[in-house]
């Protein structure tokens, strides 16, 4: 005697049906546990796909190079603040551009001043540099020119100006070709940068960038804030590590006072980091989906004991204790089921309003957390039916046609 | 086709035993109209439910249809449940969510019957029932006479040999259990063995043969000319 699956499937339908408050709570349990799942991983998945996204727009075979360096290797608190033993110099830039596998590199230096044209002025980020900072930050100009190509310790006074800079000192007004007062210096405004919205550190929107010897001059320092060198080539990245490693060894008296970080580096340790953030809010989540799965266990016992005569009917009629437990788990299953697809459906549609309200954020749930929510969903709902099903099975016939 | 030899079955009621059935030895054959009367507590019920195979006894031997049924699984008594034996109950016992013909259907989607042979033979009995334009309906749309009759419709859509009804006009006004006896007993005429539980004394002179229960013995066996000679 085996029963027909059809006929499982029919029946578990019905029963749902015959008790809708039930099953609409336990949907609901179903569904919130799954739809946390993929909210909270797509959430997770986001913000990793937001950093990566990032340090990918940094530019491509980045290597960074920064003043001093502590005993232990890597990034540590003190390189970050920039204690600086020995400064870097244009000269220390200029010899890292010797290498074959390097193409082409820009000294930086950072400082903050006041700047003004025909009394309006504005607190603004002066990023000194060269040329070659355009092609390496992948960014692009509006208007004009970048800095120009010329040697690095020349102070030409010219200046390459945000939108937002643009727009809140000059109004109106063209920009292009004014002269602008940077500190107690008079620059050429020459270029205008195109939107690129955020990109780690510099809001490029809100930053003049001028010559480096200018911004050297201004800020009356010799020393630069970093040097960003690039590789030819992917595989180039770890030679020129080297190379620049010990280049900078030789020029500093055989010390070793710089810290050289590569792109990829960061990027992989930010991609674990995240990785292991979004694994984690899935867990939390699964938990969820385990709670969902104890309210199940018990809507279930208490639906097998409301159920109990009918239970001691199927018996009367010849149902088996097998047949009674594939019953009652066909209906945790479908529940389950239908619960979990509903989820699924909240959940992306989480999602999509996250991304909605946050455009900078690529919420999308990672497949993997998607399927292994809906198998949980599902594995929780068989598993915490198993316990009224046996239940149920065990059922004495004849008390439970008695209980009414 | 029933033989009951020596059967006891006890129950543990706190610290004490209860002898539901206390040596109870029957022979009933096929085509038997057997009534079991008796005060409540006298085990006419617990007689049913052994004979039924939904209660084991404690002691004794149980033949059914020449095959010892004292020692199956229960998986092998639910199988001779679902072939061998219906069952009325006072209670009808509907499932308030299935329309009559899916309770009717309920034996037969048990024994794994496909749903196009299903569809005629519950059309068959529900017709002979005269239930047809009630099929679709929910118990609770059905007065309790055709509730009764549903359940008699789905005790016998199996072709069971043996009808066992539990005080089948316990909750039925008297024209309806009227009419349900009248519904037992024409299926009775027509070759099924049947058995009904009731301690009315006038449903129970009916039957060809009459089984008086106290204390879980049996206290008399007669078999008379019905009174009332079905139709």
């Amino acid at each position: 005697m085996h029963l027909r699956n059809t006929d499982v499937t029919h029946f578990a339908w019905r029963a749902l049906h015959g008790y809708p408050t039930r099953t609409i709570l336990m949907l609901i349990a179903m569904a919130i546990g799954v739809a946390a799942v993929v909210v909270l991983t797509s959430l997770g998945e986001g913000a990793r796909r937001y950093v990566v996204g990032e340090f990918a727009s940094l530019g491509t075979n980045l290597i960074i190079v920064f003043p001093g360096r502590s005993e232990t290797a890597g990034i540590t608190p003190s390189t970050m603040m920039g204690e600086t033993p020995r400064d870097l110099t244009l000269h220390d830039a200029l010899a890292l551009t010797r290498s074959y596998n390097v193409r082409r590199i820009a000294p930086i230096n950072v400082g903050s001043a006041t700047v003004s044209w025909r009394g309006r002025s504005r607190e603004v980020v002066i990023i000194g540099s060269s040329h070659e900072l355009l092609a390496i930050r992948h960014w692009e100009l509006a208007q004009g020119h970048f800095l120009p190509k010329t040697d690095l310790d020349r102070a030409t006074p010219v200046a390459v100006i945000g939108k937002k800079i643009r727009s809140e000192l000059f109004g109106a007004h063209r920009a292009m070709g004014e002269w602008l007062r940077i500190g107690d210096r008079r620059f050429r405004v020459i270029g205008i940068m195109a939107s690129e919205g955020r990109s780690i550190g510099v809001d490029v929107e809100d930053t003049i960038m001028i010559p480096v010897a200018s911004a050297q001059q201004l800020f009356n320092t010799a020393s630069l804030f970093r040097i960003l060198v690039e590789a030819k080539t992917r595989s180039a990245i770890e030679p020129v590590k080297q190379f620049i490693i010990d280049t900078l060894q030789a020029r500093h008296q055989g010390k070793k006072d710089v810290t050289v970080i590569t792109q990829d580096a960061v990027l992989a340790t930010f991609d674990r980091i995240l990785g292991a953030l979004t694994y984690a809010v899935g867990g939390i989540a699964a938990i969820s989906l385990a709670v969902a799965g104890i309210l199940i266990m018990n809507v279930m016992l208490v639906a097998v004991s409301q159920r109990t005569a009918e239970i001691g009917l199927l018996k009367a009629l010849g149902a088996s204790p097998r047949q009674i437990i594939v019953l009652i788990l066909a209906e945790a299953l479908l529940l389950s089921a239908f619960g979990a697809s509903i989820g699924l459906v909240l959940g992306e549609a989480g999602s999509l309003i996250i991304r909605h309200a946050f455009p900078i954020l690529p919420a999308y749930a990672p497949i993997w957390a998607v399927v292994t929510a809906f198998l949980i969903a599902l594995l929780t709902g068989l598993l915490f039916s198993l316990l009224p099903a046996r239940h149920a099975a065990r059922l004495d016939p004849v008390l439970a046609l008695s209980k009414r | 086709m029933i033989e009951l030899k020596h059967i006891h079955r006890d129950f543990q009621v706190g610290d004490q035993t209860v002898h539901a059935l206390n040596d109870v030895t029957l022979s009933i054959s096929r085509g038997d109209y057997v009534s079991i009367m008796g005060p409540s507590g006298s085990g006419k019920s617990t007689l049913l439910n052994v004979i039924g195979l939904l209660d084991r006894a404690t002691a004794g031997q149980y033949l059914l249809n020449g095959k010892d049924v004292t020692g199956l699984s229960e998986t092998e008594q639910a199988q001779t449940r679902n072939r061998e034996i219906g069952f009325v109950f006072q209670a009808f016992h509907l499932v308030p969510r299935l329309t009559a013909a899916e309770n009717v259907e309920l034996p037969l989607m048990l024994a794994g019957i496909p749903a196009e042979e299903r569809r005629p033979r519950v059309a068959r009995v529900l017709q002979e029932l005269h239930l047809t334009n009630r099929s679709h309906h929910k118990p609770d749309q059905l007065s309790g006479g055709q509730r009764q009759r549903v359940a008699i419709a789905r005790a016998t859509v199996m072709e069971p040999n043996v009808l066992l009804a539990d005080e089948p006009t316990g909750n039925l006004d008297q024209k309806s259990g009227r009419e349900v006896l009248d519904t037992l007993e024409a299926l009775n005429q027509r070759g099924i063995t049947l058995l009904v539980v009731t301690h009315d004394a006038a449903l129970g002179q009916r039957a060809k043969r009459q089984i008086k229960m106290v204390d879980g013995r049996i206290v008399s066996n007669s078999t008379s000319s019905p009174s009332h000679a079905p139709a």
